[in-house]
């Protein structure tokens, strides 16, 4: 065990507490289902039914690999495969995402670098940003008119606050020295701003924007299960009114999978532009 | 005698004291500095060194008076006063080349990206960076490095003055010995017009053709123009065997801890204050020096 690395011996143990949790949740669900051989009279009666409702883990394998095998098919529209769900879901994310970020990138940097401007605005960001995202939906579907582009505001005004506020943040952060070195350089104010502002406020930039993906991942499943059609989030809600509950944990899964991955691509960014003094 | 490159004329300073008056950092400070010299400036904290340094490179306004470079009124930042802060200064998501080319590029647009980094590199060279080493970023590099490559960034960019700021103040004395000496090399080798804040009287006595002594602030004025009548190339270990080294050394001592403080606080009565020239030669026997002080305070000072 001693020579055994730490990353080895955490890996160990996490697929040792993996493997404790599924044989518990399998054997605990086919238990019941054994123990309680149901009477013919529960049986016309109902009983009983709820509890063998939940499936176990082995279940949920089989269907993920039923899904995963598969995952772009298309029967309709309420017969999706979960690839399919999954891209409308994220192209949504990212649409939304992508409108935050050329809004909130240039406002950054004005608010950051003018005093005025962070006075002035600062009184609205502070009545927006405590706003939950999803109490825009009915103003927004009124407006707007269509479901999808919906969505994609919704998500657009949850992920453009903490990019604002990282970017003013940063901006305003960054050390006069610096600034100092571009003005004797006689850099102008656009050649200051990319050369010398960006990169040392990026790192606080990209934090604000790994922060927005990761709330805009959460708004989007309940987003979508209030428009409906497409996407994870009503792929959740329908299998939840078709009573597939194995459906529902493994679309949790993938939700979750996929947080993580979205996740994991920004902390890769962040890493790339960090910079130590 | 040559024209001065580099005049301050009547140059103020005030600042709001907080109490709804003004505080006078230094009124109608006036000197010059020729072209291709070394002049040192030394006083004590809060006489507005840092402040008429600002001004110089174009990053603060004085309150009133004027800087002139060949005759023309300065404003504003330029690249013909280049800056080596003492805090470095690099841009530390940048390779110490790049911090360099960062300059070069700024002051050449029209260069290939071939001949910006063949001019950096020899910069670099010149303060001892070869190799791997500039490859870095600044935090993976010592303080004297980075020092190295501010120096190198401030050179590479060819400026009419050069203004350093306390730049061995952070330094730890060997280190800043080794530099001191490739700051010299570099400096002979390019006659660059340089200005140099220091806190460090042999320092000043080794690097400088002339020191500037500044009075105790507020109402700090530039008093006496010292000139180092010391032969070059110096020799950090040579220079003190040399009649008019400790002459020269005990005046500054003298001024720094007694003269600046009885002479503080004098206002200009709106003459303009330029620095009484003082001329330490021992080689001679026509000039009168300040009178020695005694072995063992001299010791002390060394300390």
């Amino acid at each position: 065990m001693q020579t055994m690395s730490l990353n080895m011996r955490a890996a160990i143990l996490s697929v040792v507490l993996l493997v404790l949790f599924l044989g518990a949740w399998e054997i605990s669900i086919t238990r019941q289902i054994l123990g309680e051989a149901l009477t013919e009279y529960e049986i016309l009666m109902g009983l009983g039914q709820q509890r063998s409702a939940i499936p176990p883990p082995s279940d949920v394998m089989i269907k993920a690999w039923e899904q995963l095998r598969d995952p772009f098919y298309d029967a309709g529209p309420n017969d999706k495969g979960i690839g399919i769900q999954l891209a409308y879901s994220i192209s949504r994310v990212l649409s939304g995402f992508g409108l935050a970020v050329l809004v909130a990138i240039p406002l950054g940097f004005l608010i950051g670098m003018s005093p005025v401007a962070y006075k002035a605005l600062n009184p609205f960001i502070q009545v927006l940003r405590p706003i939950s995202p999803l109490a825009w939906m009915p103003l927004a579907l009124f407006i707007i008119q269509d479901a999808n582009s919906s969505a994609i505001f919704v998500i657009f005004i949850c992920s453009v606050w903490p990019m604002l506020l990282n970017t003013a943040f940063g901006v305003a952060g960054v050390r006069a020295d610096w600034v100092n070195v571009a003005r004797t350089h006689e850099l102008g104010n656009l050649r200051t701003a990319f050369t010398v502002i960006l990169p040392a406020a990026a790192p606080t930039i990209l934090t604000g924007m790994r922060i927005s993906i990761g709330i805009a991942w959460l708004v989007i499943v309940a987003a979508e299960m209030l428009v409906g059609g497409t996407g994870i989030g009503y792929y959740v809600w329908n299998e939840w009114n078709n009573l597939d509950l194995t459906s529902v944990i493994f679309s949790i899964l993938m939700i979750g999978v996929v947080g993580m991955l979205l996740d994991a691509i920004f902390a890769s960014l962040q890493r790339a532009v960090t910079y130590a003094e | 005698m040559r024209k001065d490159f580099l005049s301050v004329e009547r140059l103020s300073q005030t600042f709001p004291d907080g109490a709804g008056g003004t505080l006078t950092v230094f009124e109608n400070a006036s000197f010059g500095i020729k072209k291709g010299e070394f002049v040192c400036i030394l006083g004590h904290s809060g006489c507005g060194k840092s402040t008429i340094m600002n001004v110089l490179a174009g990053l603060a306004e004085p309150t009133s008076g004027v800087v002139k470079m060949d005759g023309m009124a300065v404003s504003g930042p330029s690249l013909d006063r280049g800056v080596v802060f003492q805090n470095y200064s690099l841009l530390p998501w940048l390779s110490a080349l790049k911090n360099v080319t960062f300059g070069v590029k700024a002051r050449y647009r029209d260069w290939s990206r071939e001949k910006v980094v063949a001019h950096a590199t020899k910069y670099l060279a010149m303060v001892g960076l070869e190799g791997d080493v500039i490859h870095r970023k600044p935090s993976q590099l010592s303080g004297g490095m980075r020092q190295r490559v501010s120096i190198a960034r401030a050179f590479a960019n060819q400026p009419k003055l050069l203004l350093l700021d306390e730049p061995f103040g952070a330094l730890d004395a060997l280190t800043r010995g080794t530099i001191q000496e490739e700051l010299l090399k570099v400096w002979s080798q390019t006659e660059q017009t340089v200005f140099m804040i220091t806190h460090d009287i042999d320092e000043a006595i080794l690097l400088a053709d002339r020191i500037l002594l500044m009075t105790n602030g507020p109402f700090a004025r530039v008093a006496e123009s010292v000139e180092i009548t010391l032969p070059r190339p110096r020799e950090r270990t040579e220079i003190i065997n040399h009649p008019n080294y400790y002459a020269i050394r005990n005046h500054l001592v003298q001024f720094l801890g007694k003269r600046s403080k009885e002479l503080a606080g004098q206002r200009s009565g709106g003459e303009s204050q330029s620095p009484e020239t003082v001329r330490i030669d021992m080689t001679t026997t026509t000039t009168d020096p300040e009178p020695a002080p005694t072995p063992t305070l001299l010791k002390a000072v060394n300390t």
